[in-house]
Protein backbone atom coordinates (compact mmCIF):
# COMPACT_ATOMS: atom_id res chain seq x y z
CA UNK A 1 0.00 0.00 0.00
CA UNK A 2 1.03 3.55 -0.57
CA UNK A 3 1.30 6.03 2.26
CA UNK A 4 -1.65 8.10 1.06
CA UNK A 5 -5.13 7.31 -0.22
CA UNK A 6 -5.89 9.81 -2.96
CA UNK A 7 -7.52 7.77 -5.69
CA UNK A 8 -8.95 4.29 -6.05
CA UNK A 9 -6.88 4.02 -9.22
CA UNK A 10 -3.81 3.70 -6.95
CA UNK A 11 -5.17 0.53 -5.38
CA UNK A 12 -4.22 -2.86 -6.78
CA UNK A 13 -6.68 -5.75 -6.50
CA UNK A 14 -4.70 -7.13 -3.56
CA UNK A 15 -4.66 -3.74 -1.81
CA UNK A 16 -8.40 -3.39 -2.24
CA UNK A 17 -9.14 -6.89 -0.94
CA UNK A 18 -6.79 -6.33 2.00
CA UNK A 19 -8.72 -3.17 2.92
CA UNK A 20 -12.09 -4.94 2.61
CA UNK A 21 -10.91 -7.95 4.63
CA UNK A 22 -9.48 -5.67 7.31
CA UNK A 23 -12.78 -3.79 7.37
CA UNK A 24 -14.58 -7.11 7.91
CA UNK A 25 -12.54 -7.60 11.10
CA UNK A 26 -13.10 -3.98 12.14
CA UNK A 27 -16.86 -4.46 11.74
CA UNK A 28 -16.78 -7.04 14.52
CA UNK A 29 -15.52 -4.42 16.97
CA UNK A 30 -18.91 -2.72 16.64
CA UNK A 31 -20.55 -5.79 18.22
CA UNK A 32 -18.41 -5.68 21.34
CA UNK A 33 -19.27 -4.10 24.66
CA UNK A 34 -16.15 -1.94 24.36
CA UNK A 35 -16.06 -0.57 20.82
CA UNK A 36 -12.50 0.61 20.96
CA UNK A 37 -9.08 -0.65 19.97
CA UNK A 38 -5.82 0.78 21.33
CA UNK A 39 -4.06 0.57 17.98
CA UNK A 40 -3.60 4.26 17.09
CA UNK A 41 -3.03 5.51 20.63
CA UNK A 42 -0.93 8.67 20.53
CA UNK A 43 -1.54 9.35 16.86
CA UNK A 44 -3.26 12.52 15.73
CA UNK A 45 -5.77 12.59 12.88
CA UNK A 46 -6.90 15.96 11.54
CA UNK A 47 -10.22 16.19 9.71
CA UNK A 48 -9.62 19.07 7.32
CA UNK A 49 -12.95 19.92 5.73
CA UNK A 50 -13.19 22.80 3.28
CA UNK A 51 -16.62 21.67 2.17
CA UNK A 52 -19.76 20.83 4.12
CA UNK A 53 -20.20 17.23 5.09
CA UNK A 54 -21.97 15.47 7.88
CA UNK A 55 -21.76 11.75 7.34
CA UNK A 56 -18.24 11.58 5.95
CA UNK A 57 -16.75 13.77 8.68
CA UNK A 58 -18.61 11.99 11.47
CA UNK A 59 -17.70 8.64 9.97
CA UNK A 60 -13.99 9.49 9.87
CA UNK A 61 -14.20 10.90 13.38
CA UNK A 62 -15.90 7.77 14.73
CA UNK A 63 -13.38 5.54 12.93
CA UNK A 64 -10.37 7.42 14.31
CA UNK A 65 -11.81 7.44 17.84
CA UNK A 66 -12.56 3.71 17.76
CA UNK A 67 -8.87 3.21 17.00
CA UNK A 68 -7.95 5.50 19.93
CA UNK A 69 -6.42 8.24 17.78
CA UNK A 70 -6.75 11.86 18.83
CA UNK A 71 -9.03 13.71 16.43
CA UNK A 72 -8.90 17.38 15.58
CA UNK A 73 -11.76 18.71 13.49
CA UNK A 74 -10.99 21.63 11.26
CA UNK A 75 -13.66 23.14 9.09
CA UNK A 76 -12.91 26.03 6.79
CA UNK A 77 -15.82 28.03 8.11
CA UNK A 78 -14.76 29.94 11.18
CA UNK A 79 -11.06 29.26 10.57
CA UNK A 80 -8.28 31.39 9.15
CA UNK A 81 -9.17 30.06 5.71
CA UNK A 82 -12.08 32.49 5.68
CA UNK A 83 -9.49 35.22 6.32
CA UNK A 84 -7.66 34.16 3.18
CA UNK A 85 -5.12 31.61 4.42
CA UNK A 86 -3.73 29.44 1.65
CA UNK A 87 -3.83 25.64 1.53
CA UNK A 88 -0.07 25.62 1.99
CA UNK A 89 -0.12 27.69 5.17
CA UNK A 90 -2.93 25.58 6.57
CA UNK A 91 -0.89 22.46 5.81
CA UNK A 92 2.24 23.88 7.45
CA UNK A 93 0.20 24.68 10.56
CA UNK A 94 -1.07 21.10 10.73
CA UNK A 95 2.46 19.80 10.20
CA UNK A 96 3.72 21.96 13.07
CA UNK A 97 1.01 20.45 15.28
CA UNK A 98 2.26 16.97 14.45
CA UNK A 99 -0.65 15.56 12.45
CA UNK A 100 -0.02 11.89 11.61
CA UNK A 101 -2.86 11.83 9.10
CA UNK A 102 -4.89 14.51 7.38
CA UNK A 103 -8.34 13.61 6.12
CA UNK A 104 -9.11 16.26 3.55
CA UNK A 105 -12.27 17.27 1.75
CA UNK A 106 -11.89 20.15 -0.67
CA UNK A 107 -14.05 21.77 -3.33
CA UNK A 108 -11.09 21.80 -5.74
CA UNK A 109 -10.22 18.58 -7.54
CA UNK A 110 -6.60 17.68 -6.84
CA UNK A 111 -6.22 19.44 -3.47
CA UNK A 112 -5.46 16.17 -1.59
CA UNK A 113 -2.94 15.21 -4.27
CA UNK A 114 -1.25 18.59 -3.82
CA UNK A 115 -1.12 18.09 -0.04
CA UNK A 116 0.34 14.61 -0.43
CA UNK A 117 3.02 15.42 -2.98
CA UNK A 118 4.11 18.94 -2.07
CA UNK A 119 6.20 17.98 0.95
CA UNK A 120 4.26 20.30 3.23
CA UNK A 121 3.13 17.43 5.40
CA UNK A 122 4.87 14.31 6.69
CA UNK A 123 1.68 12.47 7.58
CA UNK A 124 -0.62 10.39 5.44
CA UNK A 125 -3.23 12.17 3.35
CA UNK A 126 -6.64 10.56 2.98
CA UNK A 127 -8.93 11.97 0.34
CA UNK A 128 -12.43 12.45 1.71
CA UNK A 129 -13.77 13.91 -1.53
CA UNK A 130 -12.15 16.49 -3.79
CA UNK A 131 -14.27 18.51 -6.20
CA UNK A 132 -15.64 16.28 -8.92
CA UNK A 133 -12.56 14.04 -8.84
CA UNK A 134 -12.60 11.17 -6.32
CA UNK A 135 -14.01 9.93 -3.03
CA UNK A 136 -12.09 6.70 -2.46
CA UNK A 137 -13.38 5.70 0.98
CA UNK A 138 -16.97 5.98 -0.29
CA UNK A 139 -16.12 3.63 -3.16
CA UNK A 140 -14.49 1.21 -0.71
CA UNK A 141 -17.51 1.17 1.57
CA UNK A 142 -19.78 0.66 -1.45
CA UNK A 143 -17.63 -2.26 -2.60
CA UNK A 144 -17.65 -3.64 0.95
CA UNK A 145 -21.45 -3.49 1.04
CA UNK A 146 -21.73 -5.13 -2.38
CA UNK A 147 -19.31 -7.87 -1.44
CA UNK A 148 -21.26 -8.73 1.68
CA UNK A 149 -24.46 -9.05 -0.32
CA UNK A 150 -23.25 -10.40 -3.62
CA UNK A 151 -19.85 -12.06 -3.45
CA UNK A 152 -20.53 -15.09 -1.30
CA UNK A 153 -22.96 -17.22 -3.23
CA UNK A 154 -21.97 -18.72 -6.53
CA UNK A 155 -25.23 -17.71 -8.20
CA UNK A 156 -24.92 -14.13 -7.01
CA UNK A 157 -27.72 -14.53 -4.52
CA UNK A 158 -27.81 -12.81 -1.17
CA UNK A 159 -25.70 -14.28 1.58
CA UNK A 160 -26.12 -14.04 5.28
CA UNK A 161 -23.48 -11.76 6.75
CA UNK A 162 -20.52 -13.19 8.57
CA UNK A 163 -21.34 -16.70 7.62
CA UNK A 164 -18.79 -18.65 5.67
CA UNK A 165 -19.88 -16.59 2.67
CA UNK A 166 -19.41 -13.09 3.98
CA UNK A 167 -17.04 -12.53 1.10
CA UNK A 168 -13.73 -12.37 2.97
CA UNK A 169 -10.87 -12.77 0.55
CA UNK A 170 -13.12 -12.46 -2.48
CA UNK A 171 -13.57 -9.86 -5.20
CA UNK A 172 -16.67 -8.90 -7.22
CA UNK A 173 -15.84 -10.91 -10.29
CA UNK A 174 -18.62 -10.78 -12.87
CA UNK A 175 -21.09 -8.83 -10.72
CA UNK A 176 -23.07 -6.30 -12.74
CA UNK A 177 -23.24 -2.90 -11.08
CA UNK A 178 -25.33 -0.06 -12.48
CA UNK A 179 -24.59 3.52 -11.46
CA UNK A 180 -27.38 5.95 -12.33
CA UNK A 181 -27.58 9.72 -12.41
CA UNK A 182 -25.35 12.74 -12.18
CA UNK A 183 -22.06 11.09 -13.17
CA UNK A 184 -20.66 14.41 -14.42
CA UNK A 185 -20.45 15.95 -10.96
CA UNK A 186 -19.95 12.71 -9.06
CA UNK A 187 -16.65 11.88 -7.43
CA UNK A 188 -18.38 8.81 -6.03
CA UNK A 189 -19.05 7.46 -9.52
CA UNK A 190 -15.48 8.08 -10.65
CA UNK A 191 -13.97 6.31 -7.64
CA UNK A 192 -16.47 3.48 -7.89
CA UNK A 193 -15.87 2.79 -11.57
CA UNK A 194 -12.14 2.45 -10.98
CA UNK A 195 -12.41 0.31 -7.87
CA UNK A 196 -15.20 -1.95 -9.12
CA UNK A 197 -13.28 -2.52 -12.32
CA UNK A 198 -10.20 -3.45 -10.28
CA UNK A 199 -12.35 -5.91 -8.33
CA UNK A 200 -13.63 -7.52 -11.52
CA UNK A 201 -17.18 -6.15 -11.63
CA UNK A 202 -18.89 -4.97 -14.81
CA UNK A 203 -20.03 -1.39 -14.37
CA UNK A 204 -22.71 0.34 -16.44
CA UNK A 205 -23.26 4.06 -16.14
CA UNK A 206 -26.77 5.32 -16.90
CA UNK A 207 -27.35 9.06 -17.26
CA UNK A 208 -28.68 11.66 -19.65
CA UNK A 209 -25.91 12.56 -22.13
CA UNK A 210 -25.59 16.01 -20.58
CA UNK A 211 -24.66 14.51 -17.21
CA UNK A 212 -21.84 12.31 -18.51
CA UNK A 213 -18.30 13.72 -18.40
CA UNK A 214 -16.26 14.23 -21.55
CA UNK A 215 -13.99 11.24 -22.06
CA UNK A 216 -16.28 8.77 -20.32
CA UNK A 217 -15.64 6.49 -23.30
CA UNK A 218 -12.16 5.82 -21.96
CA UNK A 219 -13.42 4.70 -18.54
CA UNK A 220 -13.45 0.95 -17.89
CA UNK A 221 -17.24 0.67 -18.04
CA UNK A 222 -20.30 0.61 -20.30
CA UNK A 223 -22.55 3.62 -20.86
CA UNK A 224 -26.29 3.53 -21.43
CA UNK A 225 -29.05 6.11 -21.68
CA UNK A 226 -31.87 3.68 -21.02
CA UNK A 227 -32.39 2.74 -17.38
CA UNK A 228 -35.27 0.33 -18.08
CA UNK A 229 -33.08 -1.78 -20.37
CA UNK A 230 -30.28 -2.12 -17.79
CA UNK A 231 -32.28 -2.64 -14.58
CA UNK A 232 -33.23 -6.33 -15.12
CA UNK A 233 -29.55 -7.21 -15.63
CA UNK A 234 -28.18 -5.53 -12.48
CA UNK A 235 -26.94 -7.12 -9.26
CA UNK A 236 -26.75 -3.70 -7.63
CA UNK A 237 -28.21 -0.35 -8.64
CA UNK A 238 -26.50 2.70 -7.21
CA UNK A 239 -28.43 5.95 -7.45
CA UNK A 240 -26.44 9.19 -7.44
CA UNK A 241 -27.64 12.45 -6.02
CA UNK A 242 -28.51 15.19 -8.49
CA UNK A 243 -26.02 17.79 -7.34
CA UNK A 244 -28.00 20.97 -7.77
CA UNK A 245 -25.36 23.03 -5.99
CA UNK A 246 -22.86 22.25 -8.76
CA UNK A 247 -25.31 22.83 -11.58
CA UNK A 248 -24.97 26.21 -13.20
CA UNK A 249 -26.55 25.24 -16.50
CA UNK A 250 -29.64 23.40 -17.68
CA UNK A 251 -28.65 19.74 -17.80
CA UNK A 252 -32.19 18.42 -18.14
CA UNK A 253 -35.53 20.09 -19.00
CA UNK A 254 -37.43 19.55 -15.76
CA UNK A 255 -36.95 17.64 -12.54
CA UNK A 256 -40.13 15.69 -13.27
CA UNK A 257 -38.76 14.50 -16.57
CA UNK A 258 -35.46 13.51 -15.00
CA UNK A 259 -37.24 11.67 -12.24
CA UNK A 260 -39.45 9.81 -14.71
CA UNK A 261 -36.58 8.68 -16.94
CA UNK A 262 -33.71 8.22 -14.48
CA UNK A 263 -35.32 7.97 -11.06
CA UNK A 264 -35.78 4.67 -9.20
CA UNK A 265 -39.35 4.09 -8.06
CA UNK A 266 -41.21 1.02 -6.85
CA UNK A 267 -42.19 -0.09 -10.35
CA UNK A 268 -38.62 -0.05 -11.63
CA UNK A 269 -37.35 -1.75 -8.47
CA UNK A 270 -39.84 -4.58 -9.02
CA UNK A 271 -38.08 -5.36 -12.30
CA UNK A 272 -34.70 -5.82 -10.66
CA UNK A 273 -33.48 -9.40 -10.11
CA UNK A 274 -34.61 -11.04 -6.86
CA UNK A 275 -31.23 -10.69 -5.12
CA UNK A 276 -30.33 -7.20 -6.35
CA UNK A 277 -29.72 -4.36 -3.92
CA UNK A 278 -30.37 -0.61 -4.09
CA UNK A 279 -27.57 1.72 -3.00
CA UNK A 280 -27.22 5.45 -2.54
CA UNK A 281 -24.17 7.30 -1.22
CA UNK A 282 -26.33 9.96 0.40
CA UNK A 283 -27.57 12.54 0.99
CA UNK A 284 -30.74 11.57 -0.89
CA UNK A 285 -33.22 13.76 -2.71
CA UNK A 286 -36.31 11.67 -1.97
CA UNK A 287 -38.75 11.91 -4.84
CA UNK A 288 -36.05 13.03 -7.26
CA UNK A 289 -33.54 10.26 -8.07
CA UNK A 290 -35.06 7.76 -5.62
CA UNK A 291 -38.62 7.44 -4.36
CA UNK A 292 -39.28 7.21 -0.65
CA UNK A 293 -40.70 3.67 -0.79
CA UNK A 294 -37.56 2.43 -2.56
CA UNK A 295 -35.26 4.21 -0.12
CA UNK A 296 -37.03 2.58 2.83
CA UNK A 297 -37.47 -0.87 1.26
CA UNK A 298 -35.71 -3.99 2.51
CA UNK A 299 -33.56 -4.00 -0.62
CA UNK A 300 -32.07 -0.65 0.19
CA UNK A 301 -28.61 -0.81 1.81
CA UNK A 302 -28.45 2.93 2.42
CA UNK A 303 -28.32 2.78 6.23
CA UNK A 304 -26.01 -0.23 6.13
CA UNK A 305 -23.64 1.74 3.90
CA UNK A 306 -23.27 4.36 6.62
CA UNK A 307 -22.41 1.72 9.24
CA UNK A 308 -19.98 0.04 6.84
CA UNK A 309 -18.34 3.43 6.26
CA UNK A 310 -16.96 3.45 9.79
CA UNK A 311 -15.50 -0.06 9.42
CA UNK A 312 -13.90 0.71 6.07
CA UNK A 313 -12.40 3.98 7.32
CA UNK A 314 -11.03 2.19 10.38
CA UNK A 315 -9.40 -0.29 8.02
CA UNK A 316 -7.87 2.46 5.88
CA UNK A 317 -6.53 4.34 8.89
CA UNK A 318 -5.15 1.17 10.45
CA UNK A 319 -3.37 0.16 7.25
CA UNK A 320 -1.98 3.67 6.63
CA UNK A 321 -1.11 4.59 10.23
CA UNK A 322 -0.94 1.34 12.16
CA UNK A 323 2.65 0.55 11.33
CA UNK A 324 5.88 2.47 11.31
CA UNK A 325 6.03 5.81 9.52
CA UNK A 326 7.82 4.86 6.36
CA UNK A 327 8.58 6.57 3.09
CA UNK A 328 6.44 5.65 0.09
CA UNK A 329 7.02 1.98 -0.50
CA UNK A 330 5.20 -0.93 -1.92
CA UNK A 331 6.42 -3.13 0.89
CA UNK A 332 4.11 -6.10 1.31
CA UNK A 333 1.92 -6.29 4.37
CA UNK A 334 3.41 -8.73 6.82
CA UNK A 335 1.45 -11.86 7.33
CA UNK A 336 0.23 -12.74 10.79
CA UNK A 337 1.52 -16.25 10.45
CA UNK A 338 5.10 -15.17 9.94
CA UNK A 339 5.51 -13.63 13.33
CA UNK A 340 7.88 -14.34 16.09
CA UNK A 341 6.21 -15.22 19.32
CA UNK B 1 9.85 -15.29 11.84
CA UNK B 2 12.45 -16.33 9.39
CA UNK B 3 12.58 -20.06 9.07
CA UNK B 4 14.46 -20.47 5.83
CA UNK B 5 17.75 -21.78 7.00
CA UNK B 6 20.12 -21.12 4.20
CA UNK B 7 23.16 -21.16 6.47
CA UNK B 8 23.90 -23.88 8.99
CA UNK B 9 22.19 -27.22 9.37
CA UNK B 10 18.69 -28.03 8.24
CA UNK B 11 15.99 -27.62 10.90
CA UNK B 12 15.52 -30.84 12.81
CA UNK B 13 12.19 -32.09 14.15
CA UNK B 14 11.79 -32.12 17.93
CA UNK B 15 8.21 -33.34 17.88
CA UNK B 16 6.65 -35.47 15.13
CA UNK B 17 2.99 -35.95 14.34
CA UNK B 18 2.32 -38.78 16.88
CA UNK B 19 4.11 -36.78 19.60
CA UNK B 20 1.89 -33.77 18.93
CA UNK B 21 -1.20 -35.98 19.12
CA UNK B 22 -0.11 -37.42 22.47
CA UNK B 23 0.83 -34.02 23.85
CA UNK B 24 -2.56 -32.54 22.94
CA UNK B 25 -4.36 -35.51 24.49
CA UNK B 26 -2.42 -34.99 27.72
CA UNK B 27 -3.16 -31.24 27.75
CA UNK B 28 -6.87 -31.97 27.22
CA UNK B 29 -6.84 -34.35 30.22
CA UNK B 30 -5.01 -31.75 32.30
CA UNK B 31 -7.60 -29.11 31.42
CA UNK B 32 -10.43 -31.45 32.46
CA UNK B 33 -8.61 -32.32 35.67
CA UNK B 34 -7.78 -28.75 36.69
CA UNK B 35 -11.15 -27.33 35.64
CA UNK B 36 -13.01 -30.23 37.36
CA UNK B 37 -14.88 -31.34 34.29
CA UNK B 38 -14.30 -28.37 32.02
CA UNK B 39 -17.97 -27.30 32.13
CA UNK B 40 -17.37 -23.61 31.59
CA UNK B 41 -14.24 -23.77 29.45
CA UNK B 42 -13.95 -21.55 26.36
CA UNK B 43 -10.96 -22.29 24.13
CA UNK B 44 -9.57 -19.27 22.28
CA UNK B 45 -6.79 -19.86 19.78
CA UNK B 46 -4.41 -17.12 18.73
CA UNK B 47 -4.14 -16.99 14.91
CA UNK B 48 -2.86 -18.67 12.91
CA UNK B 49 -1.73 -21.97 14.42
CA UNK B 50 -3.19 -21.43 17.86
CA UNK B 51 -6.65 -21.58 16.28
CA UNK B 52 -5.98 -25.01 14.79
CA UNK B 53 -4.58 -26.26 18.10
CA UNK B 54 -7.65 -24.90 19.94
CA UNK B 55 -9.96 -26.78 17.54
CA UNK B 56 -8.02 -30.00 18.06
CA UNK B 57 -8.10 -29.55 21.84
CA UNK B 58 -11.82 -28.94 21.64
CA UNK B 59 -12.27 -32.23 19.79
CA UNK B 60 -10.25 -34.07 22.45
CA UNK B 61 -12.21 -32.41 25.28
CA UNK B 62 -15.40 -33.60 23.62
CA UNK B 63 -14.02 -37.15 23.49
CA UNK B 64 -13.23 -37.00 27.21
CA UNK B 65 -16.25 -35.15 28.60
CA UNK B 66 -18.85 -35.94 25.94
CA UNK B 67 -19.77 -32.28 25.66
CA UNK B 68 -18.83 -29.76 23.01
CA UNK B 69 -16.92 -26.83 24.42
CA UNK B 70 -17.08 -23.44 22.69
CA UNK B 71 -14.00 -22.67 20.63
CA UNK B 72 -13.02 -19.43 18.95
CA UNK B 73 -10.13 -17.31 17.83
CA UNK B 74 -8.63 -14.14 19.24
CA UNK B 75 -6.50 -11.97 16.97
CA UNK B 76 -4.06 -9.85 18.92
CA UNK B 77 -2.51 -7.85 16.08
CA UNK B 78 -4.09 -4.55 17.06
CA UNK B 79 -2.91 -4.96 20.65
CA UNK B 80 0.75 -5.64 19.84
CA UNK B 81 3.44 -3.45 21.38
CA UNK B 82 5.65 -3.55 18.29
CA UNK B 83 3.22 -2.26 15.65
CA UNK B 84 5.33 0.81 15.07
CA UNK B 85 8.43 -1.22 14.32
CA UNK B 86 7.34 -2.20 10.81
CA UNK B 87 4.65 -1.78 8.19
CA UNK B 88 1.03 -2.42 9.16
CA UNK B 89 0.23 -6.09 9.71
CA UNK B 90 -2.65 -7.97 8.15
CA UNK B 91 -5.29 -8.89 10.71
CA UNK B 92 -6.29 -12.42 11.62
CA UNK B 93 -9.84 -13.45 12.40
CA UNK B 94 -11.45 -12.86 15.79
CA UNK B 95 -14.41 -15.14 16.49
CA UNK B 96 -15.76 -15.08 19.98
CA UNK B 97 -18.31 -17.85 20.72
CA UNK B 98 -21.87 -16.53 20.77
CA UNK B 99 -22.32 -16.96 24.52
CA UNK B 100 -19.35 -14.72 25.20
CA UNK B 101 -16.64 -15.19 27.79
CA UNK B 102 -18.17 -13.49 30.85
CA UNK B 103 -17.83 -15.74 33.89
CA UNK B 104 -16.21 -18.55 31.86
CA UNK B 105 -12.81 -20.16 32.14
CA UNK B 106 -10.92 -18.95 29.07
CA UNK B 107 -8.02 -21.12 27.93
CA UNK B 108 -5.80 -19.23 25.50
CA UNK B 109 -4.08 -21.55 23.03
CA UNK B 110 -0.93 -20.74 21.08
CA UNK B 111 1.78 -22.72 19.36
CA UNK B 112 4.99 -21.26 20.80
CA UNK B 113 5.52 -19.34 24.04
CA UNK B 114 8.59 -17.15 23.70
CA UNK B 115 8.86 -13.55 24.90
CA UNK B 116 5.35 -13.57 26.36
CA UNK B 117 4.42 -10.38 24.53
CA UNK B 118 1.78 -12.09 22.40
CA UNK B 119 0.07 -13.32 25.57
CA UNK B 120 0.29 -9.86 27.12
CA UNK B 121 -1.50 -8.52 24.04
CA UNK B 122 -4.06 -11.33 24.23
CA UNK B 123 -4.84 -10.45 27.86
CA UNK B 124 -5.42 -6.84 26.80
CA UNK B 125 -7.69 -7.98 23.97
CA UNK B 126 -9.68 -10.21 26.33
CA UNK B 127 -10.18 -7.27 28.63
CA UNK B 128 -12.07 -5.43 25.87
CA UNK B 129 -14.29 -8.41 25.11
CA UNK B 130 -15.51 -9.46 28.53
CA UNK B 131 -14.65 -10.57 32.04
CA UNK B 132 -13.75 -14.27 32.27
CA UNK B 133 -13.83 -16.10 35.61
CA UNK B 134 -10.19 -17.00 34.99
CA UNK B 135 -7.72 -17.10 32.12
CA UNK B 136 -5.30 -19.95 31.54
CA UNK B 137 -2.70 -20.53 28.87
CA UNK B 138 -1.96 -23.68 26.88
CA UNK B 139 1.02 -23.82 24.50
CA UNK B 140 2.47 -26.60 22.40
CA UNK B 141 6.07 -25.49 22.97
CA UNK B 142 7.63 -23.28 25.63
CA UNK B 143 11.02 -22.18 24.34
CA UNK B 144 11.94 -19.87 27.23
CA UNK B 145 13.44 -16.36 27.02
CA UNK B 146 10.47 -14.63 28.65
CA UNK B 147 10.50 -10.84 28.62
CA UNK B 148 7.39 -10.48 30.78
CA UNK B 149 6.17 -12.18 33.97
CA UNK B 150 3.99 -14.70 32.11
CA UNK B 151 3.89 -18.50 32.37
CA UNK B 152 1.85 -21.23 30.74
CA UNK B 153 -0.59 -23.46 32.66
CA UNK B 154 -0.37 -26.30 30.16
CA UNK B 155 2.84 -26.95 28.23
CA UNK B 156 3.22 -29.53 25.51
CA UNK B 157 6.99 -29.55 25.58
CA UNK B 158 9.56 -27.44 27.36
CA UNK B 159 12.24 -26.78 24.80
CA UNK B 160 15.37 -25.02 26.09
CA UNK B 161 16.69 -22.97 23.19
CA UNK B 162 19.29 -20.35 22.52
CA UNK B 163 18.29 -17.06 20.94
CA UNK B 164 20.21 -18.08 17.84
CA UNK B 165 17.78 -20.92 17.24
CA UNK B 166 14.34 -20.80 15.64
CA UNK B 167 11.32 -22.86 16.62
CA UNK B 168 8.76 -23.53 13.93
CA UNK B 169 5.48 -25.33 14.45
CA UNK B 170 3.90 -26.95 11.42
CA UNK B 171 0.31 -28.18 11.48
CA UNK B 172 -1.51 -30.21 8.86
CA UNK B 173 -4.28 -27.62 8.50
CA UNK B 174 -1.77 -24.93 7.59
CA UNK B 175 1.43 -26.58 6.43
CA UNK B 176 0.38 -30.04 5.27
CA UNK B 177 2.13 -31.90 8.09
CA UNK B 178 2.52 -31.94 11.86
CA UNK B 179 5.96 -31.18 13.27
CA UNK B 180 7.91 -28.92 15.58
CA UNK B 181 11.18 -27.92 13.99
CA UNK B 182 14.27 -26.54 15.70
CA UNK B 183 16.69 -24.74 13.43
CA UNK B 184 19.47 -22.19 13.35
CA UNK B 185 18.62 -18.65 12.58
CA UNK B 186 19.96 -17.30 9.32
CA UNK B 187 22.95 -15.01 9.72
CA UNK B 188 20.95 -11.77 9.81
CA UNK B 189 18.13 -11.70 12.34
CA UNK B 190 15.28 -10.21 10.33
CA UNK B 191 12.76 -8.50 12.55
CA UNK B 192 13.02 -11.15 15.23
CA UNK B 193 12.13 -9.80 18.62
Amino acid sequence: MKRHLISTADLSRDDAILILDTAEEMARVADRPIKKLPTLRGRTVVNLFFEDSTRTRISFEAAAKRLSADVINFSAKGSSVSKGESLKDTALTLQAMGADAVVVRHHASGAPHRLATSGWLNGSVINAGDGTHEHPTQALLDAFTMRRHLAGAADGGPVHHRGPGDGTGRDLDGRRITIVGDVLHSRVARSNVQLLHTLGAQVTLVAPPTLLPIGVGSWPCEVSYDLDAVIPKSDAVMMLRVQRERMNAAFFPTEREYSRRYGLDGLRMARMPEHAIVMHPGPMNRGMEISADVADSHRSTIVEQVANGVSVRMAVMYLLLGGAVLPDTDAPIRNASEESK
Amino acid sequence: MDTSNTAGSAPRPVLEAPDIQRVLTRIAHEIVERARGADDVVLLGIPTRGVHLARRLSGKLRDITGRKQPVGSLDITMYRDDLRMGPARALGPTDIPADGIDGRLVVLVDDVLFSGRTIRAALDALNDIGRPRAVQLAVLVDRGHRELPIRADYVGKNLPTSLRETVKVQLTEEDGRDAVLLGDKATTPAGEQ
